[in-house]
Parts: C-alpha cells; sequence; structure tokens
C-alpha cells in the first residue's frame, strides 16, 4: 500500500537543511545577526539616548519612556526583519539558479510547494533566536525591565517571515538578482529608519505614517514595544497580528505557486 | 524509525516486477508555451537495462528525463514509472528514484559528507541508518579521503561522482542520469564510465541521455535516437549500426574541394552511400581499404584516409543529415 505522503514532513526536512546550513556558516553571520544590533543599542539608546535625557524620567513624547527602552524593541524587530528580508532573496536565488540545491530538493520526495513553507519555518526560528539573543543583551544593559519581554521574540520571527514570504515569492518568479540591492536599499532600509523603531511614529507626516501602515514593520515594533515595555499600541494588538499574519499567509501561498512554476514544470 | 518514515512505496513481489515495465511512455509530449521539446514519444524502461536517449543538444532528452524524474508534468500522452501517475503520485515515484542531473546542484557550503548525509534526509531517512550508509557512498564515489571537504574546491569530476552517490542513498529502483560525462576531461569521463559500469553490473537500472555516441555504445543495453522531440529509431547499439550503417567507414580528407567533389561523384558511381561533409568525404562501405584507391581521381589528390568501424554517429548522420555536435 502507498501511504500519503505527508507535506509536514517534507517540509521540516527542507528547514532541517537550512538548519544545517546554518551550523556551518553562522560565524561569517554572527556580527550581522548578533553583534551589529546590540552596537545600534549602544550607539542609540546610550549614547544618543543619554544626551536627550535629563536624568532617569522618561520622555513624555516615548510614552513616557527612557530612550533606550522604547529603541530597544525596535532595534529587536528591525534588525529581524533587514535579516529575514535577505533571506527571501540571495539565498533563494541560489538555491533555484546560482547553486540549485533547490533543483536538487525536488528529485527527492519533497515538492517544490513544501520549500517556502520549509524555509519560512526557518526563518521564524532563526529570527527568534536572533531576537532572544538581543533580548538578553538588551536586558543586561537595563534596556529590558519587564518579563513579559520574552513575547517579543516569536513577534521578531512573525515579522521576518512577514517579510521574508513575499521576497521569496518575488525571487522564484525572477530570472535576475538586479532588483535585490535595491529592494534592500529603496524598501527595507527606509523601513527599517521610519517604521517607529527610532522615534514614534507621530513624527513623521501623515502621508508617509500611511504608507508605514501598510508594510509589517511598524506592527511588529509596535507588539514587541507592548510587551518590553507596555507601551500600549495604535492599533488592537490582534490588528497588529493580523497584518503580519497576512503578509506571510499571501506571501507563503504566491510562493508555493512561482516555486512549483520555477522547479517543477 | 523505518529507513523510509514517510513513504511506504507500492513494492510489488520480485516476479511481477521483472515482467512490467519500470517507466512506459506512450506518446508523450511536452510542450513549453509555443516551443514543442517532445513531440510525441513512446518508450519502455525495463528491469536491470541501461536505456538511453541519444540525440543533439536540444532534441528533448532532458524535458523526457525530467517528466521521468516526475519534476515536469507531462502536457499530453501518458507515463507510467513504477505503474504509478507521476502527475499524483510523483513524491511515492521519486522517493525510488535517483536522479542525476547536468548541473550537479550540490551544497557547496558544506562538506562532501554532509551533502550525502542531508541528501539521505530528503528522502527521509534517519541519521543512525545514514551513518553506515554514507561510508558505502563515499566509498563508491571514491571519496572517502574527501569526506570533510566543502564541496566547491573539488574537481569536475569528483563533484559528478558526488552527484551520482548522493543519487543512490535511497537504493533506487532507477537511476536517471542526464548528460553524466558532460563537461569531464577524458580521464574523469574514464572513472565515471567505470563507476557506471560497476552499478549495471550489479544489475541496477538506468536511464542515460547523452550526446556522446561513445558513452551510449559503451553504456547503453538499448536506447532511442532523439532529434527534434521525436524518436527516430530504437535498438541496441550493435542493431542499430548494422540497420542503418555498412560495417565500415572510410573517411577521406582531399587535398581541395574540388578534388573531393569528384571523390564523391565517383563514390556515387560506385553505388556507394556518401556522406559529403565540409572538410572530408565519407564512405560507407564493408570493404573500406578497398575502396579508397577508387575514389582518388588524381594521384596525390587524397590527403589522408581512415577506415573505422561504423558507429552511432554514423547513425545519426545517416538518420538526420546531422552530426551530435551539431545543436
Amino acid at each position: 500500500m502507498t501511504a500519503p505522503v505527508t507535506g509536514l514532513r517534507t517540509v521540516a526536512r527542507v528547514a532541517e537543511r537550512e538548519l544545517q546550513f546554518f551550523a556551518a556558516v553562522w560565524r561569517a553571520m554572527a556580527f550581522s545577526l548578533f553583534i551589529a544590533p546590540f552596537l545600534y543599542l549602544v550607539a542609540m539608546g546610550i549614547g544618543l539616548g543619554g544626551m536627550m535625557e535629563d536624568g532617569a524620567a522618561g520622555r513624555p513624547d516615548l510614552g513616557g519612556l527612557p530612550y533606550r527602552t522604547f529603541v530597544a524593541p525596535g532595534i529587536l524587530v528591525g534588525t529581524a526583519a533587514q535579516f529575514a528580508a535577505g533571506s527571501g532573496l540571495w539565498p533563494v536565488m541560489a538555491g533555484h539558479r546560482w547553486l540549485g540545491f533547490h533543483r536538487a530538493m525536488v528529485n527527492t520526495p519533497i515538492a517544490p510547494t513544501s520549500i517556502p513553507a520549509g524555509l519560512l519555518s526557518w526563518i521564524f526560528v532563526r529570527s527568534s533566536v536572533q531576537a532572544a539573543v538581543f533580548l538578553a543583551i538588551a536586558t543586561a544593559v537595563g534596556a529590558i525591565d519587564s518579563w513579559w519581554g520574552v513575547l517579543a521574540v516569536p513577534v521578531a520571527g512573525l515579522t521576518g517571515t512577514a517579510f521574508a514570504a513575499p521576497l521569496m515569492a518575488y525571487t522564484a518568479s525572477t530570472d535576475s538578482d538586479m532588483a535585490f540591492d535595491p529592494i534592500m536599499r529603496i524598501v527595507v532600509a527606509p523601513l527599517y529608519l521610519f517604521s517607529g523603531a527610532f522615534f514614534p511614529l507621530a513624527a513623521v507626516p501623515d502621508w508617509i505614517a500611511a504608507i508605514i501602515r501598510i508594510f509589517p514593520l511598524w506592527h511588529g515594533i509596535e507588539l514587541a514595544r507592548k510587551a518590553t515595555a507596555g507601551l500600549d499600541t495604535e492599533w488592537p494588538i490582534a490588528a497588529n497580528l493580523a497584518v503580519l499574519a497576512a503578509w506571510t499567509g499571501v506571501g507563503w501561498l504566491v510562493g508555493r505557486r512561482t516555486f512549483t512554476t520555477r522547479l517543477g514544470s | 524509525m523505518s529507513e523510509h518514515d514517510t513513504i511506504a512505496p507500492d513494492r510489488t513481489g520480485p516476479d511481477d516486477r521483472d515482467r512490467r515495465p519500470l517507466a512506459e511512455a506512450r506518446g508523450l509530449v511536452k510542450r513549453f508555451g509555443d516551443f514543442t521539446a517532445v513531440a510525441g514519444i513512446d518508450f519502455e524502461v525495463h528491469p536491470g537495462e541501461a536505456f538511453g536517449f541519444l540525440g543533439p543538444n536540444g532534441a528533448g532528452k532532458t524535458s523526457a528525463m525530467r517528466m521521468l524524474g516526475c519534476t515536469s508534468p507531462i502536457t499530453e500522452g501518458e507515463l507510467q514509472v513504477f505503474g504509478l501517475d507521476p502527475q499524483r503520485d510523483g513524491p511515492q515515484i521519486r522517493s525510488r528514484l535517483g536522479v542525476v542531473s547536468q548541473m550537479d546542484n550540490l551544497d557547496l557550503e558544506m562538506t562532501v559528507q554532509e551533502n550525502l548525509v542531508m541528501y539521505g534526509r530528503y528522502f527521509g531517512i534517519s541519521r543512525s541508518v545514514l551513518a553506515d550508509k554514507v561510508e558505502e557512498l563515499l566509498a563508491f564515489g571514491q571519496l572517502t579521503d574527501r569526506r570533510a571537504s566543502k564541496v566547491d574546491p573539488l574537481s569536475g569530476g569528483m563533484k559528478r561522482r558526488l552527484s551520482i552517490a548522493r543519487a543512490l542513498v535511497n537504493d533506487p529502483d532507477l537511476i536517471l542520469l542526464d548528460e553524466p560525462t558532460t563537461g569531464l576531461d577524458p580521464q574523469a569521463r574514464q572513472l565515471l564510465w567505470e563507476r557506471l559500469w560497476t552499478l549495471k553490473s550489479e544489475g541496477v537500472s538506468l536511464v542515460i541521455t547523452t550526446h556522446y555516441m561513445d558513452e551510449a555504445e559503451q553504456l547503453c543495453d538499448r536506447l532511442v535516437i532523439m532529434d527534434q522531440g521525436l524518436i527516430v529509431d530504437e535498438g541496441s547499439p550493435a542493431a542499430l549500426i548494422e540497420r542503418h550503417c555498412p560495417r565500415e567507414v572510410v573517411e577521406i580528407r582531399y587535398r581541395s574541394p574540388d578534388v573531393q567533389a569528384l571523390g564523391a561523384r565517383a563514390a556515387t558511381d560506385l553505388g556507394l552511400r556518401i556522406d559529403d561533409l565540409r572538410d572530408r568525404l565519407l564512405v560507407y562501405t564493408d570493404d573500406g581499404e578497398g575502396v579508397i584507391a577508387k575514389l582518388e581521381p588524381e594521384p596525390g589528390a587524397i590527403a589522408s584516409t581512415l577506415v573505422r568501424r561504423s558507429t552511432l554517429e554514423d547513425v545519426f548522420l545517416t538518420l538526420t543529415g546531422r552530426s551530435l555536435g551539431e545543436g
């Protein structure tokens, strides 16, 4: 008798490959994953924040928070999102075209439709680990003082998938990496700057704020800040979560199609 | 955990398996938009045989192979692999195939050993089973002393041996090799052929695509010759040669195109079949040495001659008017 091939197992194998790959190369990524966000926290939270603050009291325009407490969840989610965005671009192109390990994968029981789910599972885990390490460091330097802060870890994971899912769907549909740098420089980096990581969204013109609210990053930062600093979110928490889930879900569904066209036609 | 933790393939009894073809295609068509890569082909692959698709680049071999490998849906016709439907049962079929694609598609950042282990994991084989299996595969690929090496610095021949070793990780019932020695130097090709011979002698069933006639002659028990998406003939290498060509071919190089034209006329007048190529005249005959003197229109007109036995290259030229090297 032929047993049904369960999709979840093949998804797990795709994630396992990513884990094995990460285990081989993580040292080369350690700086941008773990050390660079810490430097941001020191420079912005303690350096810049120290200049802005009079004494230990928080600032009213930051919801009464000291700057380092305000900025820590922003850096936590923002760096995870940036890294995840990159994971939806070059490594996917490598899998399809440059090196072809995804083409090898589909010669096994793994179907093209399983690959995006496997990659996203891994990106969720890696973004969460990255956030957890940052959270520990931020706590050690006094930027986080609530145990609720651990909830920022899965928020970073979900924000990571919200960036990676649509980008990997796009990558599977294109033959060229020409747009990758512009995507990172013109879309992802400005989003990091203006999505409320470093200053409240209220500080930007309404039309920019409206654009920012379309993208996942601000929603992730709002949720993380609620977790680490207890600051109330502008939207209901469920709405923030829904936006992150929608970017992830739609990206995943489109990715199932583009991966199938790329690897199985 | 069982060796294949998600898939329990439909393994029929040994008697059945000897009779039923491993793969069977009827009227198989593959189109990409307006382009027809495979234009309706019939073939069968039997257990224990080495079956070949011989043809120039663009003949449709790789497309046929990808349909067999269940990574490319068929456009029209019928295809069964292990008696299963590739469209519906792709993962089950692939769990019993070993695929070596033209590009090695190895994981360059991982070591040789990690590549083998990871590929086994794709099939759901447990790491404890793989620990033994990988030793066997490293030995087969003659890569044991390179196990800890990253893949990138390996030579082309080593990479190809690793892709073949990797394709054996699931003890496949059928191995698909797409242009296995393309791009390799002669020494690496010899070594690879020797490895494939070993598999063949162990009774492993192979499907090979190639545009090298020597590869097809050496490795294939039976082959189809493909051109422009169609099968132009089918048989064992010896049978195809006997069917289409006399025993020998004389290759004559003349001093000038003018005398070659005269030589070609002389051969035609003798009733011999020829191919009047740009740089030489091919004459098909059962008595190579005997005809040369009759084809020299004037003393010194012939620069060089070569008498050789007919090959699949000559069969292809006879059938299509083109050589295998031409696209």
